[in-house]
């Protein structure tokens, strides 16, 4: 082995690379090679197949000989003849003529593909937009999309999915090996839908995208507060939407949203991981490129002819917060009328909760508790743990003690994230009540 | 690949349905089933008698039991079906959208499955 070791480092100098480089160049290629090689082979499986062995001869090849000037067409090349190769040695389990006629697909595509060779950034785009289209297809149950698009366009191992849902290993495999399977065997297509699927597909993707950010950025139950791994996969796709379609409306305000939202990443969370509300945030802490970023994809997203997207009207929300110096300075009653704008054109239990927060900034915790008890009279958030808080605050403001201490009770027995716990557990402490 | 086009719906309604209405959906399916043998998509479809038709059979211990009705009671019931050609799963299910029943009932789609 000494050999071996002092052989490549003395290669890596006459122009071999190192192993940790050729890794993080893979790394930042994976994706879409991996999106090409689904295009060329036409299948899941076999093309993570041929993923990973693309990889092995990369390790092989460029410790010795160095980094190819197109390490991108270089995988493809390499996955795509191993790929070849497995057909040819598999050829016991097919008939000749269905080996030949696969191969020749193969080669027929590579021919289409030659661009991948050179220049044609064009087609690894279109590559990575029919993954991000096939992973989200409706025909998929809504978290299939989810953990498939992790998992393939993310590069997440199905182990962190698996941990980001709260399932075991085995659930999250067999949900990506059935999905899998249903694209093949259902004739899922590897396409960006035509234009007159396109809107009702493209917010489907924007679905996915929202909640792989919402995951990283409000998960569910944990220790920490956010996962910054979901929030920068969530804004790498958004961006990646976005700079392919950008004449659509949708992408450009999500990825505001998100931009918007991720800026306040820093100062929402104390030294041990405690919630820092947005009122007492250190707003110097917020990102200022980012929300700089944010504010003009907002504008632009604002300025689509038709009606406001849901994203672009919570993006002017975001914004809204964004701009003010410090908390007193917040113009609520215009955050109030822009939930009410939401809550005209796509109403949620949600968004009526925070409606009616807003309201409670502008017209006091009386108007807010009424909006709130009329929420929780109809019983759609039963479980969501952030109606009990809201009401414990604006019931707290208003000095009904015992009142809040119920209701922050209720909140604590929903909530299993363990920053907003320890946040429930201080406010009754406050307030004398035990838990 | 070839789909096969499931069409359920509530008999009760269907049934409910005045001679006029009957009559026109018809005629629209009729117009449905040209367009698509026009276009090459269609390979076979019918229209099925109402379940009070249908007989169950099951073999247990080499017995044949046969019995009245269908295998399951559900809320929409099998009506017809189509079996089509569709390049991939987005034209199948843009042809299961037009079928006429797509409005009131629901449209199963099912691929085919194919042993080599």
């Amino acid at each position: 082995m000494p050999a071996t070791d002092s052989r490549r480092s003395q290669e890596s100098r006459d122009g071999g690379c190192p192993v940790p480089e050729v890794e993080r160049v893979f790394r930042a290629e994976a994706t879409r090679v991996l999106a090409t090689l689904i295009s060329l082979l036409g299948d899941f499986d076999r093309a993570e197949d041929a993923a990973q062995d693309a990889f092995s001869a990369a390790l092989e090849q460029w410790t010795e000989t160095g980094i190819p000037g197109n390490p991108r067409a270089w995988l493809v090349a390499a996955g795509r003849n191993r790929a070849i190769d497995r057909l040819r040695r598999h050829r016991r389990f097919l008939s000749k003529r269905q080996e030949l006629a696969h191969i020749a697909a193969i080669e027929a595509q590579s021919q289409l593909a030659t661009g991948i060779a050179s220049e044609e950034e064009s087609r690894l785009q279109d590559d990575l937009l029919r993954l991000i289209f096939t992973c989200c297809h409706p025909a998929l149950a809504q978290e299939a999309r989810v953990a498939l698009t992790l998992r393939t366009v993310c590069g997440l191992t199905t182990e962190e999915i698996a941990s980001v849902f709260l399932l075991p290993v085995p659930t999250m495999a067999q949900r990506l090996v059935r999905a899998k399977a249903k694209i093949r065997e259902a004739g899922i297509p590897y396409e960006v839908p035509a234009d007159e699927l396109l809107p009702e597909r493209l917010d489907g993707v924007l679905a996915v995208i929202y909640l792989v950010f919402t995951q990283g950025y409000a998960p569910a139950s944990g220790a920490s507060l956010t996962r910054e791994d979901l929030c920068r996969e969530a804004i790498r796709l958004g961006r990646l939407l976005h700079a392919v379609m950008p004449a659509h409306p949708g992408p450009d305000a999500l990825l505001a949203l998100m931009l918007l939202h991720d800026a306040r990443r820093d100062a929402r969370a104390g030294p041990e991981g405690d919630i820092i509300l947005l009122e007492q945030q250190d707003r110097s802490l917020w990102d200022r490129r980012q929300i700089e970023e944010g504010l003009a994809l907002v504008e632009a997203s604002l300025r689509h002819p038709g009606r406001p997207g849901a994203y672009a009207v919570q993006a002017a929300i975001a914004a809204l917060h964004m701009r003010a110096a410090t908390f007193a300075e917040t113009d609520w009653p215009q955050i109030a009328g822009l939930y009410e704008v939401l809550l005209r054109l796509y109403p949620t239990p949600v968004i009526e909760l925070n409606h009616a927060v807003a309201v409670a900034m502008v017209d006091g915790p009386e108007r807010g508790l009424m909006l709130l008890d009329a929420i929780a009279a109809r019983g759609t958030l039963a479980n969501y743990h952030p109606l009990p808080a809201a009401r414990a605050e604006m019931l707290r403001r208003l000095g009904c003690q015992s009142e809040a201490i119920e209701a922050y009770r209720e909140a604590l027995a929903l909530a299993s994230l363990e920053p907003v716990r320890r946040h429930l557990v201080d406010r009754l402490t406050e307030l004398g009540g035990s838990r | 690949m070839q789909y096969l086009l499931l069409i359920y719906q509530n008999e009760a309604q269907a049934g409910a349905a005045s001679p006029a209405q009957m009559a026109a959906m018809h005629q629209e399916y009729g117009a449905f089933t040209q367009s698509i043998v026009k276009s090459g998509n269609f390979k076979a479809g019918d229209a099925l008698q109402a379940t009070s038709t249908a007989t169950t059979v099951r073999v247990r211990d080499g017995k044949t039991m046969t019995t009245d009705g269908p295998f399951a009671e559900t809320r929409e019931q099998l009506a017809g079906y189509y079996l089509v050609e569709a390049k991939n799963l987005d034209e199948a299910t843009s042809l299961a959208a037009r079928i006429p029943s797509a409005r009131i009932g629901s449209i199963e789609v099912r691929p085919i499955r194919k042993f080599d």
